[in-house]
């Protein structure tokens, strides 16, 4: 196909692509310069360079507070996700049992229901179970949202995996349960762990739901972020955009690397 | 390698006992019957290949004595012992996959240590068990390698030595040389052959390859359609087939379908004018009650040929046919000619070449030739209940 | 050796004699048991409150949706929401297919660049990435700035609250939606089959529009219907960057429930935005299997 293609026609392909990658990439990129500005305002290229913007961040009280919480709520929602969604998959892949159809349905759903109705859904029983504005009430709301991708992840894992491995260390005298923690775990262990790292940047992003779930007191990062960004012009806000993407960056190369990790076969 | 804790070839009573009972084993997935109604009875240090074609059924018998696979109906005896309800993992038998299953989170080593760490084996002597299974295949120096680091025939040594590191009661084996190209897979064949009866072990080896059947079985049990058509020595089930599917499964075969007719001790393959003698010995082989539609078949290469006019070659004991010859085909130490009989069916033939043989043209008019000893009788189930003056439509060969 | 194997690869996945429930089974409930209490009940509790939150007591239980269709504005809304969705997913196709279409004719190491360059913002904050699109189309923004500064405009043209402000800003969060499920099935197509045609005499476009093109559908499909969907539900960027008269249903139902504080109309909107989101899948499954749309994110 390459090799047939006549070179304008190609040429084109090629830019059309380029132009793409521009489109995706550089809009979002184009807040990193800008939240190094020495200046009040937002500007592009950025007049001078500084990062008072991100002093402020660390400094301020409600950028501070909601980086601790956007932190801690991700890494609960994380380690909860992973677990159940662990079992979720083991569950989903392997068992066997009727309404495996619906039950797959109703996991995958988070995905694909409006993250508002969600949100209101969530909010109106919360509010009764008395967990709104607290840690406890986002963790449990980002998990039902993360446990999606984890399960996704895991399966996949579970899929790709050899069943002649299990039986092999069946018939060379394992059973069940060794046969899980010898052989079956360490060879999913990369699907889990990239799992627990999309469930925390599932959490660590998360805004329509928290916004109804937090309250003046207990904020996450991304509210406070979106309770500015309706008014005022701070270059704070590019600072803060920027540590979300650093983050998120960070980690997700750090999934693909561990999800590389699958032994071969 | 030692073989302490078992017995091996001659040193114990437990020779008396067979090494594996499978009693009309049964199993279908869903309406399907996979496996039939599977009798088997494998001596202590026996080699079994279990032979057949896709779908026969030999896989399934093989994952019913692992314990993958639960049987629907029958036995399973192990050394004695009743392994029907058995989990596979204390049934003690050692497996090699068809893609050899090794751990790929684990080095050679370690795949090696794993059945002996199940079994609690101390730390020192798993270290030599492994260090002894290692050498056993020639593969010292490898023991830190992970299985992708290893070539298909390293990770298939790995695998043999996993799983006889243990000294299972029996050893099993899914087309285990499947994956490897064909030099490999002989010279393999007999290394497989040699360690197995160096360890005495009892293996049962499914493939479906009649080739590695012959080469390293004492016996090959012929499955078709989830039963065994025939069990015996290689010899056996090449020289006396006991029915049509063996006769054509193993090595090539003419096949020369009609009706018997019993006449004394012996009869006659009575096909259109043409009838042939069936001596004695075939006929009380072949077991067959009373008159009905049978093949004769004759190896390639026991046919001769002969000029048309040579009329001593129907006399005492032979049968002949006459035919004209299609191809000639030389490959080497042999001669393989396609013949056309006069209904159009084709023969082959198999001729050593030794330089002294008479050596016919394509289209010379012949006449085949065969020893009444030389061929097998067998009832045709597949064949029409043809009368003399019937048209055959059987093909031949 | 075919049939064996797929009988043994089956046998091997039901081994204790095909039971209908098998002891892996239990696994899945703590998070069947932790989705139905945080996730099903929430949203029962939503669709409920539509037949009974009222702000004036009504004898009707359907009243909330009278109230609803009675308004013109609100069906506006509807429709508004229905064109936006429509419209993102015609961009995402028009910029989606030939990126893809790209990524699997280029080299492994590019096209996984290519990858990566959809994957990064396709799991980087929506928030941000909308933040962003506000810095650079609003009236201070760089695109005004930079016009001004160069003297091409005397007054900043409006960008942001405009229908084209929302479609830049969703198209490119929708993208990857599209990418990833058009690449999933553009790798699974055979290469021979477009040197077959054009050995069989099919000049480049001939060989793509009638082998290749056909054969690629199926991703068409599923990356459309998945960009349609989830742009039905879009809240936080048409909420920042679109106009008023582009209100779509999600910020409508959360003004509902935060400012005006009507459940009642909110909770109803909730339930009409859940059916219409499971209508186009209903009737999208009539003509893809589903599995293929949603099994696209487990190769992303």
């Amino acid at each position: 196909m390459t090799d047939s293609w006549r070179q304008p026609r190609r040429l084109l392909l090629v830019a059309l692509g380029a132009l793409t990658v521009f489109f995706l990439m550089a809009p979002t990129l184009v807040v990193v310069p800008m939240s190094f500005t020495a200046s009040n305002a937002l500007t592009f290229p950025p007049e001078g360079l500084s990062t008072r913007w991100y002093e402020k961040m660390v400094t301020d009280p409600q950028w501070s507070t909601g980086f601790l919480n956007s932190a801690k709520v991700a890494f609960l929602t994380a380690i909860l996700a992973t677990v159940l969604g662990t079992l979720a998959a083991l569950g989903t892949v392997r068992g066997r049992f009727p309404g495996r159809g619906a039950v797959n349905g109703l996991i995958l759903s988070p995905l694909i229901v409006p993250v508002i109705i969600i949100a209101i859904g969530m909010f109106s029983v919360f509010v009764r179970w008395k967990i709104t504005g607290s840690i406890v009430g986002l963790v449990l709301a980002h998990t039902a949202l993360a446990v999606p991708f984890v399960v996704v992840n895991v399966a996949t894992s579970l899929r790709s995996m050899d069943r002649n491995l299990e039986q092999a260390a069946q018939s060379l005298g394992a059973g069940p349960v060794r046969t899980f923690r010898r052989i079956t775990l360490p060879l999913i262990l990369p699907g889990v762990l990239a799992g627990g790292l999309f469930a925390f940047i599932t959490s660590w992003d998360e805004v329509v739901v928290s916004i109804f779930l937090t309250s003046a007191r207990f904020r996450t990062l991304p509210v406070e972020m979106w309770e500015q960004v309706r008014q005022v012009v701070d270059p704070t806000v590019a600072a803060v955009s920027t540590t979300l993407l650093a983050v998120t960056t960070t980690l997700l190369l750090l999934a693909f690397v561990v999800r590389r990790q699958a032994p071969a076969r | 390698m030692t073989t302490a804790g078992r017995p091996i070839d001659g040193s114990s009573e437990r020779l008396d006992r067979p090494a594996l009972v499978l009693r009309g084993l049964e199993k279908s997935f869903g309406d399907v019957p996979a496996v039939d109604g599977v009798d088997l009875e494998v001596r202590q240090g026996e080699f079994i290949t279990l032979l057949g074609p896709s779908g026969s059924g030999k896989t399934t018998t093989l994952r019913m004595i692992a314990g993958f696979t639960r049987q629907s109906a029958g036995t399973i005896e192990i050394d004695g012992a009743d392994m029907s309800q058995v989990p596979p993992y204390r049934r003690d038998v050692g497996m090699i996959f068809q893609n050899y299953a090794l751990f790929p989170h684990m080095t050679a080593a370690e795949n090696i240590a794993f059945p002996l760490e199940m079994r609690r084996a101390s730390r020192s002597e798993i270290r030599r068990r492994v260090a002894e299974a290692l050498a056993l295949v020639k593969l010292e120096g490898f023991g830190g390698r992970y299985p992708r680091q290893l070539s298909g025939g390293q990770q298939q040594r790995i695998a043999f030595a996993r799983a006889v590191v243990f000294h299972p009661r029996l050893l099993l084996m899914d087309e285990p040389l499947g994956a490897l190209d064909k030099k490999l897979r002989e010279a393999l064949q007999l290394e497989v052959m040699h360690i197995s009866r160096q360890l005495g072990a009892t293996v049962i080896y499914v493939t479906h390859d009649q080739e590695e059947a012959l080469v390293m079985s004492d016996r090959i049990a012929i499955f078709n359609r989830g039963r065994i058509e025939q069990l015996g020595r290689g010899e056996d089930l090449y020289d006396r087939p006991v029915s049509l599917f063996v006769a054509d499964f193993i090595g090539d075969s003419n096949i020369l379908r009609g009706w018997f007719e019993r006449d004394g001790d012996g009869g006659w393959l009575v096909r259109d004018a043409s009838r042939w003698r069936v001596g004695a010995a075939a006929t009380a082989r072949a077991a067959l009650d009373g008159d009905r539609a049978a093949a004769l078949v004759v190896r390639p290469e026991r046919l001769r040929i002969v000029d048309p006019g040579d009329a001593g070659a129907a006399a005492a004991g032979a049968n002949t046919v006459e035919a004209s010859v299609r191809d000639v085909l030389y490959l080497g130490s042999i001669r393989k000619y396609e013949l056309t009989l006069p209904d159009e069916q084709t023969a082959t033939v198999r001729q050593q070449v030794g330089g002294n043989e008479r050596v016919w043209q394509p289209g010379a008019r012949v006449r085949l030739t065969w020893a009444v000893d030389d061929e097998v009788l067998v009832s045709d189930p597949g064949g029409r209940p043809s009368r003399p003056g019937d048209v055959p439509t059987a093909p031949l060969a | 050796m075919l049939l064996d194997r797929s009988r043994t690869g089956r046998s091997g996945r039901r081994d204790r004699d095909d039971p209908i429930v098998n002891r892996w089974a239990l696994l899945a409930v703590p998070p069947i048991a932790f989705l139905v209490a945080f996730f099903l009940i929430p949203l029962i509790v939503v669709s409920l409150r539509s037949v009974t939150d009222f702000p004036r007591p009504a004898g009707d239980a359907l009243a909330n949706y009278g109230r609803f269709f009675d308004s013109a504005a609100n069906v506006r809304v509807l429709g508004n929401t229905f064109w936006v969705a429509a419209l993102s997913t015609v961009v995402c196709l028009a910029l989606g297919y030939p990126y893809a279409y790209l990524m699997n004719i280029v080299r492994p190491r590019l096209a996984g660049l290519l990858l990566i360059a959809v994957l990064l913002p396709f799991w980087s904050s929506l928030l941000v990435r909308t933040y962003a699109w506000q810095v650079i189309l609003r009236d201070t923004g760089i695109i005004n700035t930079f016009l001004l500064d160069m003297r091409l405009i005397d007054e900043p043209i409006p960008l942001i609250r405009t229908t084209l402000g929302v479609m830049l800003g969703m198209s490119q969060i929708l993208l990857p939606f599209m990418v990833l499920p058009i690449y999933a099935v553009m790798r699974r197509i055979d290469p021979e089959y477009t040197r077959a045609a054009a050995n069989l005499g099919a000049p480049p476009f001939a060989a793509f529009r009638r082998v290749f093109l056909p054969l690629s559908l199926p991703g068409v499909l599923a990356g459309s219907l998945l960009v349609f969907v989830l742009a039905l539900g879009f809240y936080i960027t048409p909420a920042l960057l679109g106009s008023p008269k582009d209100t779509m249903i999600s910020q409508f139902i959360a003004s509902a429930v935060q400012q005006r504080l009507d459940w009642g109309i909110g909770s109803t909107m909730a339930v009409i935005l859940m059916g219409l989101t499971l209508t186009v899948l209903f009737v999208a499954s009539r003509f893809i299997r589903l599995r293929d749309v949603f099994g696209s994110f487990e190769e992303s």
